[in-house]
């Protein structure tokens, strides 16, 4: 992927500024009306860096996650991977990163063998390199192999999230976007996760950008960890820095002292609605 | 901000050209591929949906017996086998669009859609992966279909030019690809609705075609609407080719216009495409759902 687009020796994984998205929503109510996912959002990421991003439901942290990967368009600002522009370079942004979100996303009637196959034609790999890493790929993902044949709809949320992360590592990512990939798992499997992530950075030099609720997850996989409230990033700074900040003891008092909210509380202003819409 | 603006040097482009071209390519068989696991996957689905195909193809077929029955004077073994093109050519035609329609309806359904869209692949490699599958699993489909009627009726077709039929068939599978890949964005920018109003356009197009009636018979502007249906040549060159074994050279007053319409509907269909993965990427449509 990357003889295609390839990556700038000084160029950031990361560059967003002034990044602004909105959705319209319509209520019974108030009628038509704009609602700001993200507000001016700005923020940079080192290659091989690891920064979580902390937020409640409808926060914008998946906005984020979608306008990197070229899912969304932006309505202000810009943002670039590697130097590329998400919107003017949507295909060389394509070409460097991958996703792995809370849904782990496959054919549901096709075995975890033939969703990775088809996914890796997607990055222009040929059958006889699908052939040998795909095997090895779901080894070291730790997937039992006599189920690679199984129809996914028959495996665990556990065993689907493993194949979605070895569905990114198949594509050897160079920004890996982590959309609350432990979210709904057992302690085992996100330990499992958590332990691919820091491989991913070790062996494959990957950047990584973590959107997560997990505030142990974030502090211990993450150099840097932002607090995302109601679309406007608040701050962006090491776990030890931010709490020092707020003069808070943990992550999730600093996270309270921030955004005067605690963690687990849920956008009054919002709607369900909204908050799954913005989510 | 430092910015990546230029593209590769010229010296290197055209290797850089190749290997693009060879991952599109690659990233297309891709997606016949995963149209091949899925078929085989669904099978008894697509058993069932043969079963009742062929079901409905005699119910449209059995009319020409009938009115033979009604004390019509009508050409049996003609009228017979004119219905059954027309239903063939209406199954495939169907088969296309609901391939093509559904490449998106489907992915939303299973949730995958977003992480097509994020992956360095064309759209015109990703429908024209869902297309190419299409037209090979419609061309069986529609062959099968046609054996099967065939032989329940006794048709005979000594003078058939099957050949020529053919390749009206897939020079007019251009087109029907064409406007499925205008109807495949209708469930992208209207996740709810799109996918019934791909039936809609397929059902006009039944109307204006002379799918089971010379368009002849029609009112004056929808004459005129089935000027610039691909549909309205396909059948009209089939039916010469299998009832009269007309050869090809004489089906050219069919074929030119099926490639103008062709060669005008896919850049069509994939800047009407693109118009609506702007929009969808705007106002986030793409999010799964459902």
């Amino acid at each position: 992927m990357n003889q295609l687009s390839p990556v700038p020796p000084d160029a950031l994984a990361i560059e967003a500024r002034a990044l602004r998205k909105e959705f319209v929503r319509k209520d019974r109510r108030q009628g038509r009306r704009r609602v700001a996912a993200l507000a001016d959002v700005s923020l940079e990421v080192a290659r091989g860096e690891c920064v979580a991003i902390l937020g409640q439901n409808g926060s914008g942290k998946s906005t984020v996650v979608r306008l990197l990967s070229t899912l969304l368009l932006p309505d202000g600002g810009e943002a670039r991977v590697f130097g590329y522009d998400v919107v003017r370079r949507d295909k060389d942004v394509r070409r460097l990163v991958n996703r792995v979100s809370v849904e782990a996303s496959f054919f549901k009637k096709m075995s975890p063998s033939e969703n990775l196959h088809y996914a890796a034609r997607f990055y222009g790999m040929t059958p006889s390199e699908t052939g040998v890493r795909i095997p090895e790929i779901l080894e070291r993902v730790g997937f039992p192999p006599d189920r690679r044949g199984e129809p996914m709809e028959n495996l665990s949320r556990g065993m689907q999230q493993k194949v979605a992360l070895a569905r990114a590592l198949l594509t050897s990512p160079v920004l890996l976007l982590l959309d609350e990939p432990t979210t709904g798992l057992d302690p085992r499997s996100k330990l499992e996760v958590q332990d691919f992530v820091r491989e991913m950075r070790v062996v494959h030099d990957s950047t990584i950008l973590l959107c997560t609720h997990d505030l142990g997850e974030a502090e211990s996989l993450a150099e840097r960890v932002g607090i995302l409230d109601r679309g406007e990033l608040l701050a962006l700074e090491p776990a030890a820095d931010l709490k020092a900040r707020y003069g808070a003891e943990t992550l999730e008092e600093a996270f309270f002292a921030a955004t005067g909210r605690g963690f687990e509380d849920e956008h009054d202003e919002l709607d369900a609605e909204e908050r799954k819409a913005l989510a | 901000m430092r910015a990546v603006t230029e593209k590769p040097r010229r010296s290197q482009a055209q290797a850089w050209h190749l290997r693009s071209l060879k991952h599109e390519l690659i990233g297309l068989a891709g997606v016949v591929e995963r149209n091949v696991y899925l078929t085989r996957r669904y099978i008894y689905w697509d058993l069932a949906f043969f079963v009742w195909t062929v079901a409905n193809t005699l119910t449209i077929v059995f009319i020409a017996k009938g009115i033979e029955a009604g004390g019509g004077q009508i050409d049996v073994d003609r009228a017979t086998t004119t219905l059954l093109i027309g239903a063939v050519v209406w199954a495939y035609l169907g088969i296309i669009f609901e391939f093509l329609t559904e490449t998106v309806a489907w992915e939303r359904w299973e949730g995958t859609i977003e992480y097509t869209f994020m992956a360095p692949l064309s759209r015109a490699m990703h429908l024209g992966g869902s297309g190419v599958f299409a037209v090979l699993y419609g061309l069986v489909r529609a062959i099968l279909l046609f054996v099967v009627v065939a032989l329940f009726f006794g048709l005979a077709f000594d003078d058939a030019n099957f050949a020529a039929a053919l390749v009206i068939l897939v020079v007019a599978s251009v087109s029907f690809f064409g406007i499925g890949m205008m109807t495949a964005v209708l469930p992208l920018i209207s996740p709810e609705k799109g996918a019934q109003l791909g039936f809609v356009a397929q059902g006009m197009l039944l109307v204006v075609s002379g799918v089971y009636y010379p368009v002849d018979v029609l009112p004056d502007w929808m004459q005129w609407l089935s000027k610039i249906s691909p549909a309205t040549y396909a059948l009209d060159g089939i039916r010469a080719a299998i009832l009269d074994g007309a050869p090809l050279t004489s089906l050219w007053h069919d074929i030119w216009p099926l490639l103008v319409i062709g060669v005008a509907c896919i850049p069509l269909g994939l800047g009407i495409f693109h118009r609506g993965e702007v929009y969808a990427k705007r106002h986030g449509k793409l999010k799964r759902s459902g």
